[in-house]
């Protein structure tokens, strides 16, 4: 009786993992099946290919339009990633362990700025930066950025600051190491994981950006990944960039497929701690 | 400042330890403000600045094709705006697409949410596979639903369901597309949120309804769901706001066709400003998005406050 309910149990929940596997990863099967179609059959209709091949591949890495947007995002990217976080640790620090008035007013100001629509600063911007020659640079988007990688990370990171135990500090203190010991020996390996976990979520939104991607920039120079898949030509004019478009798709997916392989608790971790003890 | 706190210590004792922490106090604020600065002053510069230029703009005729003709036209940009047809139907477009999606993605991602909670095996597993599409670059998974559904660009599900014309030229199954691609992406999301408010339910709770008989079904919506309304109302404000500012995935579906039936707000907003360099125009389209968008987060906040006051009144 009992064996036979836990056989059952297996069984539904054995169903219930599998629809969740396929759904979350059939659209990235399809997107990479397309990528290893030959160039000649991307158009033909199937779910698999009918005759693999590389091309589209070796196709892009030719192009300096991906290889160079490749380099602009993730410079660009880390480049936000590292200001928001040193900003937004100094800040965090700040309403984690001091007492001051305001503190509740820099998570309220955050929390409102990330919900800040995007497309509202496109256009003073769009202005702004063809007089000031900061359209179409990477200086020109990391800025923008700010606006969501920094409330992200203060929001994320405060969270986490506040579960550290701080006593442990003035404890070391006691035993005889210096402030700056028991700052490195005590609280960076305590504050280490919540940083890098900010830092992974922060490049996950600034390599996700497209809004401030296709506004403020428009050639080689600064245009990032998802910008440049929107816009790629044909292999002539009368070709479609499909093969070209999944194969780049493919690329730019690797390295968060990767990133969520291995930090999967951490990211699970960032993501809900802003949200849930805010 | 401290001279006088010198006076005041040797005058009176017994205010002498409150003096002293406010001392320390106003260091300790003076520390904190400066950490903050920073951060607080790059927000202040990188958001309220533009907006307050957006504003600006949006009460100019400022036509980028026509410079010399820019001049001083008041709130008359936002008549244009607000009596014409098109902003009036993306609206409608961008809360079918918002209320439609954030439905779905609640329902899916509760589910979701109960199955990372409750498996038995795996959630390790799930909780990874699940993670794949909230990382994905929006423009890569729009990409993915586009390239599955145009027939013109080879896609396999018009060959799979039979499809005579190109499901991406009708405008309901442009919908489809777009909200199942929205869904797809995020419902992940709200499942973690979701998932975190699942794991403050206590299982005692559970099981002493378990023991007076509660079926599950029931457990669920007398237990489960009234003890999750915060994480539920979070996960919701969190969603709308974003799903109302839709850009990504819209633009990408309807890219190939160029189908204006399912254009969005945002996308207004980005033709008005970066087609037609119509600055005046499509900043006035983008002041009213941030004005839609602080009204929706001004009413869940209310919605908030009620419940949140509501729970601490009952425990």
């Amino acid at each position: 009786m009992e064996g036979q309910s836990a056989g059952r149990e297996r069984v539904f929940w054995s169903i219930a993992l599998l629809i969740v596997f396929v759904s979350a990863l059939f659209p990235v099967f399809w997107i990479a099946s397309l990528s290893l179609k030959d160039p000649a059959t991307v158009g033909d209709g199937r779910l698999l290919p009918s005759k693999w091949s590389f091309e589209n591949y070796s196709g892009i890495f030719d192009q300096d339009i991906f290889t160079a947007a490749l380099r602009n995002s993730l410079g660009i990217a880390l480049i936000a990633t590292l200001i928001a976080v040193v900003l937004a640790a100094m800040a965090a620090y700040a309403i984690a362990r001091l007492d001051f008035p305001g503190k509740r007013l820099i998570l309220v100001a955050a929390l409102a700025i990330a919900m800040f629509p995007p497309i509202s600063i496109v256009g003073p911007l769009y202005e702004l930066w063809r007089s000031v020659g900061l359209y179409d640079t990477w200086a020109g988007l990391i800025i923008p950025y700010m606006t969501f990688t920094l409330p992200l990370a203060i929001y994320t990171l405060s969270a986490f600051f506040r579960e550290i135990p701080w006593e442990l500090e003035q404890a070391a203190q006691v035993d005889g190491a210096t402030p700056f010991q028991a700052f490195r020996k005590i609280i960076v390996p305590l504050a280490a994981p919540g940083v890098f976990t900010t830092a992974i979520l922060v490049f996950i939104f600034a390599w996700n950006d497209f809004v401030f991607a296709i506004s403020l920039t428009s050639t080689e120079r600064a245009q990032t990944v998802p910008a440049a898949i929107s816009a790629f030509p044909g292999a002539s004019q009368f070709s479609q960039p499909t093969g070209s478009i999944a194969a780049a798709a493919v690329v730019v997916t690797i390295p968060i497929i990767i990133m969520v392989l291995i930090f999967q608790r951490r990211i699970v971790a960032g993501l809900t701690a802003g949200a849930v003890k805010g | 400042m401290s001279g006088g706190a010198t006076t005041e210590t040797t005058t009176a004792a017994p205010p002498r330890p409150q003096k002293h922490i406010s001392g320390r106090a106003r260091a300790e604020r003076r520390l904190g403000w400066m950490l903050c600065a920073p951060a607080a002053l790059v927000m202040i510069a990188v958001t309220a600045y533009p907006i307050g230029y957006a504003i600006y703009l949006s009460l100019l005729r400022s036509d980028l094709r026509f410079p010399d003709e820019t001049e001083f036209i008041g709130l008359s940009n936002y008549v244009t705006v607000l009596t014409s047809s098109l902003w009036w139907s993306d609206v409608w477009h961008t809360v079918f697409i918002t209320v439609v999606s954030v439905a779905l993605e609640l329902a899916i991602g509760m589910v979701l949410a109960l199955i990372m909670h409750r498996a038995i095996f795996g959630r390790g597993a799930v909780r990874t596979a699940a993670l794949i599409p909230y990382g994905i670059v929006t423009v890569v998974a729009a990409f993915a639903w586009r390239l599955a559904w145009s027939k013109a660009e080879g896609g396999f599900v018009p060959v799979l369901l039979g499809f005579d014309t190109d499901p991406l030229t009708s405008t309901s199954w442009t919908y489809v597309v777009a909200i199942m691609a929205e869904v797809w992406k995020t419902t992940p999301f709200m499942a973690l949120l979701l998932l975190a408010g699942l794991a403050l339910v206590p299982d005692e709770l559970q099981e002493a309804a378990r023991v007076d008989g509660a079926t599950a079904w029931q457990r669920f919506w007398q237990i489960t769901v009234p003890l999750m309304k915060p994480a539920i109302l979070v996960a919701l404000l969190f969603r709308t706001l974003d799903a109302f500012r839709i850009f990504d995935s819209v633009f990408i579906i309807t890219g190939s066709t160029q189908n204006r039936g399912v254009e969005t707000v945002s996308i207004l907003a980005y033709n008005e400003l970066l087609n037609r360099l119509n600055l005046g125009l499509g900043s006035t389209v983008s002041v009213l998005i941030f004005v839609c968008v602080t009204i929706i987060a001004f009413l869940f906040i209310r919605g908030f406050g009620a419940s949140l006051g509501q729970q601490q009144g009952g425990s």
